[in-house]
């Protein structure tokens, strides 16, 4: 299952649960905008296109087209209007949501678009008939729909029942329909706040509750709203609006909330709100305190300063010209903007100061806000056009310097630039595009979304002398490392400039850098580029700069790639600086000896148990999906991939536990022991006269600085000539019965050729076959050894290990050899609860996991590395074996 | 097994090959306006020369022989002879009434054909595409500059038209939908709900092929569309293959193919271009060799990118044949299960 809502227009939006908020003109509604809709009635499409082309220029994602009203044939303007866009491109590049609470004005809309669609809206209104059939028509249509919280029952205000609404319809939709999960966009009701009713007071807080709920309970689920309804009772304080607008959306927006119908207008800047407006807001949409209202109505008497026009807060003017320019950026003010950067021009030796200075700055701050989701699309579309102002105003100084300084103004070279496919921030390269013109380089600029083989074709003819790609999202680093690879496989000779925000050093040495075989540099921020550029295209200084570029990046990939070999000490040595763990400062430590000793068999643990004790970090490596959980959840490049397996994963779970898919079983044992040298003695009982086994560790012989040990496990275990009586514990834990090649389940998977629920069933055995560990090593340090009896850790400390003791396993770095399973298995009767070792001595079945339980508090994880000869001789004595059997037996160690 | 089992199945083991042009093949038997008509549409009331759809009744020989060529060529699917079997595209010939007909004699024709055939090899079996052309009118595109709100077809028009067609193919026998040469991805759109009305109720309908045309070099086809938008406009049909085809010659679609390839994992990629670009010098309007396509369409599968391959406007027997050979040992691009 995909998680991804794809729309389109002319071009695909693709919006995941992890996208940016996306925003939906508001104003071709008739409902919503007077002005529109006296165009509509007026029959003047042709200004009413207008509006639309303006929606999409400030940003709007989506445009809704709503023709819902009484003096009007709504349907045939539907159909007139979604008619003459179809036909202005740059309007019909963005998806449109066919609003109406007209089921045949939907339809003929959806007969209209060639893109995908979004409905707004069906709702279990009229019932579950009428809902499943509207519902099984958009799905053939292949529109997405927006379900309105709304039963038979009326319109859902408290969180229990737009949730309540919501299950409902997902049920309907995903189990009846069929309909795909990622295509159903949730509406749970914005309603007006601070309407003086006090049932209306947690309206609020039920809308972002209710997002919050969907997206953590109903998968693949998108969510909407119509914001301008929440501040209805502050019509005419269109300050008041903005700021409530704003502080709403930014609760929304953390919950969840994927996208909502807006008035770009009508949005501010959250860190840019009065203080105490905001907070005010805050009361009211968080309802957090119960004269929150009254004092919202109070404040807003105030701010609205008596008039209807909203006050303009003109003090920043106060500000350094630098600050204002800033101010102006950020705040997509162009009122001033001219008149600024002429101050700053005059207070500078060069023009082009202004823009490397307080203008790139004031960029700086915008692309930062918009990184953190305080600033929305709409809005840094306002700022690069203050921007765009403020360069056009320098240009032409720009333009008379270079007349009267370089009266040779031969262009330095010939640069094509692009912002790469599926990608439309431009501000960066814009900047770099100015500044390398400013220093006499010709710049060919594509522009925005730019597809791989017009970069080429351009680059070709034109004889570029440099290529540069820009892009702020992270799928762009993706297409940059193809570009290059189509750069290569076309033979082209010039090199690669790459820039952008996620864009970095180490992703293009790693990434795009082996792709081509010309030079491939990483600019990390417009000033740089210059110097680039000059460095590459100047015979004298290139030669050098190519060649400490190509060791820096190789040094960063061989960095990447985590290869270096350290010298060893001789195996004395490293026994000298032993780890000292009953000398020293531990001298005074005694070992504390177990409650029940011997061995014990545990069979068919409840799996319920063990789910608590699951680490899903090691789940997405399965996957290929690095990071750790739950934060993987959110990461920006695998977080939507890593939802979906983990939701899945959590479904099956499921299942597994209530059906009883697996058996778990385990034995431990806790036996007298004490260590020799490096091998540890195990004692079949207190008598301490008869060897149960002799577990041969491993000790550390990688060089190390000044006095840090060199560790082996048997330093954790009282030496025997102490004669300390220290334990050491052995166990052994599966649950991969039922999960094993030939099982009925696994089987039936296989045979479907299911191979996704077939590793996933893996996977999730061999999660819990960990947790088991997890889970009876708590056990055994709380009860059965019972030196941590007070102990209580959640899970999160136990997978970071904060307890004491260690339990490592045969084959893992601390202790490598795999051989010491054999004894181990021995020692457990593990045949007897079904488990095994193969020839190789893999343990079977699969999802299994065994080990060794130290006590010592300073018992620590380490990697044994690699060992000498004169450890692998010593080993060989210990064992009474050949020594090359000890090689084979430690393959990459010796 | 159902159908589309089966063809998946086919479609993993190795690249399958699609037939090659019609309407240039037809050209080369130099057929007048009195082969057109033949006996049975002898007193027809408008010229017949031209509408090749009807030589399946009037000539049922000169397309067996083309289907044959291409099946004696290596071509696993070949397509009936319907491209322009619908109500909308007749009425420009007055025929609207024999769509039926037409269509149900053309999937029989390609019937027999792909099954003589496939008795012949029975390891290899051939399938038979029933052909969906995007016919002559766009719901997308106003044909008034001044009435921007004008349309010359609507969507329920074409649904009407694609039903009719599909029906008869169907009862013909086919074993594959295609949607193929679209322009206008409303047109398609209305094919495809035209298909998923007709197969509603069928446990096993034939799977759906669908195919579009990027018209020119700006990447999108006619009505507008990326190649990414376009998918995600018919993706909800869930079809078997989804592709490109006619208007650019092989070189040029690669990039288009790239994207296909890459945004639709789970469903199979088919390429089938003219043979180069039109050269109206030439005898067929086309000038691109054999050896030229087939190089070209092996680069696409040495790249792993496609699963279906064959030829449109202006490729012969002879190009499949090399096509065929040129595939034969690569490996078909790998597709995720649904």
């Amino acid at each position: 299952m995909e998680d991804t809502l794809y729309l389109s227009g002319l071009e695909p939006l693709a919006i995941g649960c992890d996208s940016l908020f996306v925003n939906i003109g508001e104003r071709t509604n008739v409902t919503g905008s007077r002005a529109f809709a006296k165009l509509i009635l007026n029959g003047d499409f042709a200004a009413a296109v207008e509006v639309a082309r303006q929606q999409v220029e400030n940003g709007a994602q989506i445009i809704d087209v709503n023709m819902d009203e009484a003096m009007l044939d709504s349907k045939a303007a539907m159909v007139r209007f979604l008619n003459i866009i179809a036909t202005e491109p740059d309007i019909a590049r963005v998806p449109v949501m066919i609003d109406s609470s007209k089921w045949e004005v939907i339809e003929a809309g959806l007969k209209c678009v060639q893109g995908k669609p979004v409905v707004n809206s069906i709702s279990l209104k009229e019932g579950e008939a009428e809902f499943l059939r509207q519902a099984r028509l958009i799905k053939k249509y292949g529109a997405a729909t927006v379900v309105m919280a709304f039963d038979e029952k009326g319109q859902a205000d408290t969180f229990a029942r737009k949730t309540e609404i919501c299950a409902r319809a997902y049920r309907l939709l995903t189990e009846q329909v069929g309909f795909p999960a990622s295509d159903i966009i949730f509406d749970p009701n914005v309603f007006a706040l601070a309407t003086g009713l006090e049932e209306h007071n947690n309206y609020g807080v039920d809308f972002i509750e209710a997002v919050r709920w969907i997206r953590a309970n109903l998968p693949g689920a998108k969510t909407s709203g119509g914001i301008s309804n929440l501040s209805f009772s502050f019509r005419g304080n269109e300050l008041v609006r903005e700021a409530m607008h704003t502080v709403f959306l930014y609760h929304a927006i953390r919950a969840g909330l994927t996208m909502g119908i807006v008035n770009a207008g009508q949005i501010g800047i959250y860190d840019e709100l009065d203080p105490e407006l905001r907070e005010h807001c805050e009361d009211v949409v968080l309802n957090r305190r119960p004269d929150a209202t009254e004092r919202m109505l109070a404040l807003a008497e105030r701010v609205k300063g008596g008039g209807k026009a909203r006050v303009e807060d003109l003090s920043w003017r106060e500000l350094p010209v630098e600050e204002r320019l800033k101010y102006a950026l950020v705040k997509g003010i162009s009122t001033f903007i001219v008149e600024d950067t002429e101050e700053a021009r005059r207070k500078v030796a060069r023009p082009l100061e202004v823009i490397e200075g307080p203008l790139m700055a004031g960029m700086n701050v915008v692309g930062d806000l918009f990184g953190e989701g305080k600033m929305f699309l709409p809005q840094v579309v306002k700022s690069a056009r203050v921007m765009k102002q403020a360069v056009a105003h320098l240009v032409p100084y720009i333009e008379e310097e270079k007349r009267v300084l370089g009266s040779e103004a031969k262009t330095k070279g010939r640069i094509v630039l692009a912002t790469v496919k599926g990608d439309v921030h431009d501000i960066g390269k814009n900047i770099v595009a100015v500044v390398l013109q400013c220093n006499n380089y010709e710049v060919i600029d594509l522009g925005v979304m730019v597809p791989c083989e017009k970069i080429l074709a351009a680059a070709r003819e034109s004889n570029a002398n440099l290529i540069g790609l820009s892009g702020l999202i992270t799928p762009s680093l993706e297409e940059m490392a193809h570009v290059a690879a189509e750069m290569e496989r076309t033979g082209l000779k010039v090199p690669l400039l790459i820039g952008g925000a996620t864009t970095s050093r180490t992703h293009t040495a790693v990434k795009i850098a082996p792709n081509y075989s010309e030079p491939v540099v990483h600019v990390v921020d417009a000033s740089r580029a210059v110097g680039v550029a000059t460095s590459l295209l100047s015979e004298e200084l290139r030669p050098a700069y190519v060649a400490e570029l190509r060791a820096d990046y190789a040094e960063i990939r061989e960095r990447h790639a985590g290869k270096k070999t350290a010298p060893l000490v001789e195996l004395e040595v490293a026994r000298a600086k032993r780890f000292q763990g009953f000398a020293g400062e531990w001298a005074d430590y005694r070992p504390p000896v177990p409650r029940q000793t011997g061995v014990v068999h545990l069979r068919d643990y409840p799996l319920a148990a063990l789910v608590p004790y699951i680490d899903w970090t090691p789940f997405f490596l399965v996957w290929d999906l690095a990071g750790n959980y739950p934060r993987i959840l959110d990461d920006e490049i695998v977080g939507e991939e890593a939802r979906r397996v983990f939701r899945d994963g959590q479904a099956m779970l499921r299942r597994i536990v209530s059906e009883k898919w697996l058996t778990a079983n385990a034995a431990y044992a806790l036996l007298p022991a004490s260590s020799e040298g490096e091998d540890i003695v195990l004692y079949t009982d207190e008598s301490r006269s008869r060897e149960a086994m002799r577990f041969h560790t491993l000790r550390q012989q990688v060089a190390k600085d000044g006095d840090r040990p060199h560790y082996a496990l048997a330093d954790f275990v009282a030496p025997k000539d102490l004669g300390w009586p220290d334990h050491l514990g052995l166990f052994a834990v599966t649950t991969g019965i039922g999960c094993e090649p030939g099982d009925a389940r696994l089987r039936a998977f296989e045979e479907a050729g299911d191979d996704y629920n077939a590793i996933l069933f893996k996977a999730l055995a061999d999660r819990l076959a960990e947790a088991f560990a997890e889970h009876l090593h708590e056990r055994v340090r709380r009860e059965f050894w019972g030196y941590s009896a007070e102990e209580r850790l959640d899970n999160e400390a136990l997978i970071r290990e904060q307890y004491r003791g260690i339990r490592p396993a045969p084959g893992y770095p601390a202790c490598p050899d795999h051989r010491e399973k054999a004894a181990m298995f021995g020692v457990l009767r593990a045949t007897e609860i079904g488990m095994g070792l193969t020839e190789s001595l893999a343990m079977t079945p699969a999802a299994s996991v065994s080990g060794f339980y130290f006590s010592h508090p300073a018992a620590r994880y380490f990697s044994v590395g690699r060992i000498g000869e004169d450890q692998l001789a010593d080993l060989a004595r210990r064992r009474g074996e050949e020594v090359e059997a000890q090689r084979r037996a430690l393959v990459g160690l010796g | 097994m159902t159908r589309r089992e089966r063809l998946s199945q086919r479609l993993r083991e190795r690249i399958l090959i699609l037939d090659g042009g019609m309407g240039t093949m037809v050209q080369r038997y130099k057929l007048g306006e009195a082969d057109y008509r033949g006996h049975l549409c002898r007193d027809h009331v408008c010229e017949l020369k031209g509408n090749n759809d009807l030589l399946v009744l009037t000539k049922p020989e000169v397309i067996r022989e083309i289907h044959d060529g291409y099946l004696a060529a290596g071509a696993d699917i070949i397509e009936t002879n319907t491209f322009n079997g619908t109500s909308i595209a007749m009425a420009d010939y007055r025929l609207e009434h024999m769509v039926r007909v037409m269509n149900r004699e053309a999937a029989r024709l390609a019937r027999a054909c792909c099954d003589a055939w496939t008795k012949k090899t029975p390891e290899k079996p051939r399938f038979v595409a029933g052909a969906l052309g995007p016919t002559n009118r766009t719901a997308s595109i106003s044909p008034d500059v001044n009435d921007p709100a004008k349309r010359n077809i609507t969507y329920d028009e074409l649904v009407v038209a694609y039903t009719e067609q599909i029906e008869a193919l169907a009862a013909g026998g086919i074993d594959l939908v295609l949607v193929e040469t679209i322009f206008d991805t409303l047109n398609a759109k209305a094919a495809l709900m035209a298909y998923q009305n007709v197969f509603e109720h069928d446990a096993d309908p034939p799977p759906l092929m669908i195919s579009g045309t990027i018209t020119d070099a700006s990447g999108r086809t006619l009505s507008g569309q990326t190649v990414e938008a376009f998918w995600v406009s018919v993706r909800h049909a869930r079809p078997l293959s989804i592709g490109i085809n006619c208007a650019l010659g092989a070189a040029a679609m690669r990039p288009h193919v790239e994207v296909l390839a890459k945004i639709a994992p789970d469903t199979f990629v088919s390429v089938y271009p003219n043979a180069g670009l039109p050269n109206p010098l030439s005898e067929t309007g086309y000038d691109e060799t054999p050896e030229v396509t087939a190089g070209l369409l092996r680069e696409f599968a040495e790249a792993g990118l496609v699963n279906i391959v064959g030829g449109c406007c202006g490729t012969t027997p002879a190009h499949i044949e090399a096509i065929a050979r040129a595939v034969a040992k690569l490996s078909p691009r790998p597709v995720l299960a649904r």
